[in-house]
């Protein structure tokens, strides 16, 4: 009897489930208005939702009759979005547009057949002209352009904590020559009792991976480690991973358990002379009220090359977008002058186009914007405008041997030379 | 035929439904997870069926096998899963043990103990990773920082950053959380031996001693296997705990539920999947025995 009504009632369940199942789908197959815009990104916090809400603010002025549908998924720095994401495209369910960082992480998506060419967008709303021919050539991939880019990021910049160098001894206002001045003064600052250079977790060990490849080899050797161009078994690649190494040794050891946001918090609490950091810290130091120039400096890391570390934010129209003329039409305002100036003001980046009036922006900003109008321009690894999304994890994974010890210089450059050699073929 | 449908339809049809998802959502997926591991479907465009994927047998398992990483991975899953049982069995047991005679306040303790099984991985995972934070000397914080203030500096280590046993640390935490549950099984386990059994054997003249070592301790050994299998095949799922104190690509905290998620996130569906089906015979290794057990003293 029991037995009985125990299946009686999981089956009256598991209808009811289904049922829920079909209503479910019922309805959001239900709601195609074809007013609503969703926008997928990972935008969720901080001062990424504060760039986010100016774009929408200038979406709604621009498209009043469109509604905005926020589809942010937090955490992970973007992982978290990514895999729901791939999750949602492999399933046939895109949003009408989503973020992706510009570059050869959207690789994986064309070849999948998931990203929609909108080359012609750049002619319709005269993009070809108001980005830089850099940046255009960046890219476009087999002559098609899969994304329009809302702002630009430079990843290759040294923060320092002005007080904490003086204590040094170390003149803040001095730019070391190259890399190896650049371990000097780090070591002189370690010695002075503080952690020289404050780091966290693997990806950001990554981005100083990438900082300081950028500026031993130089521009051109460096943009050739990713087409094959630059052989990474070579003796300058072996310099380089050394200096990371010298480096390393100079950091926090704590680094693992730490993201980028906590490696910048030691400086800001003077714990830590140095960080190599992508230009987004600079609201983390202007949230703490410190002062440009006197509290905090910067300047890109540098073997003598001026070197732009590039990576963009950038949106794009999938294959099958419920919505794809409302996607198009956000794609016009994060392109706007007014959207890409009010975005960028919020959330501490550069606008992608040359034509802005750049007087509003504060000194960081300012400086950075000169230097991508006249430096050469290097994509970021770290932030996928280098390479593909499996060849980042390889990279990854090997540094994150090498930084805790299970791989040496000359290990881990062979394990880069493998990765790349399996990457570039498959 | 008749009678047949009249005594097992109407059960059956309750069934059915249960059936069904069953098969399909669990064996149904087993099995194209299988299938996806023995094909070379490791780009983006083969996820997406835009390039043809071809069947290679068990190339992925041995080609993952070979390589030194996913080694390293295999044993720190090893490692993560002797010490997390030993560890929560002990801890587990020996509550039990205290808990079972009368004890002025033993209630208490017994909640007190079995609370952290109520949060989540996740959320106990954060608070961990700050304990666990593998700063020394003079920058120490977390249980490095107490060890300091007790006096017990010689007591100071790396925890999950020492390349070799950092991921025994992370089992600290996993002890914490289920060797209340363990207890809790084992109390039961205790209480489920009738007062007469122990009273007879004391009326024989055994010590206490071994009137649990030939009454009690015997009998526990059902709950004894369930609490290994619980934890054992927790061990193979602490993929939250590992990545919310961890991260994905930390070299020292891999274990092969970390290497199915990167492999997934670089649109590597094969590899991914020749992973899970490693862990899927892992845990079938540990359970499928725990099974047959089971099913012969039911039907003894």
């Amino acid at each position: 009897m029991q037995r009985r009504n125990f299946l009686v009632l999981s089956g009256a369940g598991l209808a009811a489930a289904s049922l829920a199942a079909c209503g479910g789908s019922g309805g959001s197959g239900g709601g195609e208005s074809s007013s609503e815009v969703e926008v997928f990104t990972w935008w969720a916090q901080g001062s990424e939702k504060a760039g986010l809400d100016a774009l929408v603010a200038q979406f709604e002025k621009d498209y009043p009759d469109l509604t905005f549908v926020n589809a942010s998924v937090a955490g992970g720095a973007g992982s978290a979005a990514k895999d729901m994401l791939q999750s949602r495209l492999q399933a046939g369910d895109p949003p009408d547009t989503f973020q992706a960082h510009a570059g050869l992480e959207l690789a994986d998506y064309i070849d999948a057949g998931q990203l929609e060419d909108v080359s012609d967008l750049y002619e319709e709303y005269g993009l070809t002209d108001a980005f830089p021919d850099d940046l255009v050539t960046l890219l476009t991939l087999d002559d098609q352009i899969y994304s329009v880019p809302s702002n630009i990021h430079r990843s290759n910049v040294v923060w320092t904590n002005v007080a904490v160098l003086e204590a040094a001894g170390i003149d803040p206002s001095v730019v070391p020559a190259d890399v190896e001045a650049f371990i000097a003064d780090v070591e002189k600052a370690a010695a002075s009792g503080v952690t020289g250079l404050s780091i966290g977790t693997t990806w950001t060990q990554v981005n100083l991976l990438e900082a300081v490849l950028m500026a031993d080899l130089g521009s051109e050797s460096y943009n050739g480690l990713w087409t094959g161009e630059t052989d990474w078994s070579g003796g300058d690649v072996t310099t380089a991973l050394e200096h990371f190494g010298a480096l390393i040794e100079l950091t926090n050891t704590d680094r693992d358990g730490l993201d980028w946001t906590d490696a910048t918090q030691m400086q800001i609490d003077g714990e830590a002379a140095y960080s190599i950091m992508g230009d987004w810290a600079v609201a983390s130091f202007q949230q703490a009220d410190l002062k440009d120039g006197e509290d905090f400096g910067y300047f890109p890391l540098s073997g003598g090359e001026a070197i732009f570390g590039f990576l963009a934010d950038s949106f794009t129209l999938p294959v099958g977008a419920p919505n794809p003329d409302g996607a198009k039409a956000w794609l016009d305002t994060i392109s706007s002058q007014e959207g890409q100036v009010g975005f960028s003001l919020a959330k501490g980046s550069i606008p992608a186009r040359t034509d802005v009036d750049t007087e509003e922006f504060p000194a960081y900003q300012q400086t950075a914007i000169e230097s991508y109008a006249q430096d050469a321009i290097c994509p970021s690894l770290a932030h996928g405008a280098a390479t593909p999304v499996a060849w980042l994890n390889d990279v990854s994974d090997a540094t994150s041997k090498f930084t805790t010890g299970a791989s040496d210089v000359a290990g881990f450059q062979e394990e880069l030379a493998t990765i790349a050699e399996s990457n570039a073929s498959a | 035929m008749k009678k047949l449908v009249g005594h097992y339809g109407a059960p059956l049809l309750m069934i059915l439904p249960s059936i069904l998802l069953i098969g399909i959502f669990v064996y149904g997926l087993l099995g194209v997870n299988f299938w996806t591991s023995m094909t070379d479907n490791h780009s983006a465009a083969q996820a997406s069926g835009r390039k043809p994927v071809a069947f290679v047998g068990l190339t992925n398992y041995i080609e993952l096998l070979l390589t030194e990483d996913f080694r390293h991975s295999l044993a720190n899953l090893v490692l993560f899963t002797v010490t997390f049982l030993v560890g929560a069995m002990a801890m587990g047991f020996l509550w039990a043990w205290l808990l079972e005679r009368p004890l002025r306040g033993g209630r208490l303790f017994q909640t007190i103990y079995l609370f952290p099984m109520a949060v989540s991985f996740v959320a106990s995972g954060v608070v961990w990773r700050w304990l666990l934070n593998s700063n020394q000397g003079e920058n120490a914080s977390g249980l490095n920082r107490l060890f300091q203030m007790v006096g017990l500096d010689f007591l100071q280590n790396p925890w999950w950053n020492n390349i070799t046993f950092g991921i025994v640390a992370i089992a600290l935490p996993a002890i914490w959380q289920l060797s209340g549950y363990v207890m809790a099984l084992f109390l039961a386990g205790f209480r489920g031996v009738p007062d007469e059994l122990r009273e007879a054997a004391r009326m024989d003249g055994a010590s206490e001693w071994q009137v649990y070592r030939m009454v009690i301790f015997p009998q526990l050994t059902p709950v004894l296997m369930s609490a290994i299998v619980i934890i054992a095949h927790m061990s193979l799922k602490s993929f939250d705990l590992i990545m919310s104190i961890s991260s994905a690509a930390a070299y020292q905290t891999k274990v092969p539920a970390v290497d199915m998620f990167l492999f997934k996130s670089g649109f590597d569906y094969a590899n991914s999947a020749a992973v899970g089906a490693f862990l899927l015979i892992i845990i079938a290794f540990l359970i499928v025995p725990y099974l047959v057990q089971q099913h012969r003293s039911r039907t003894r």
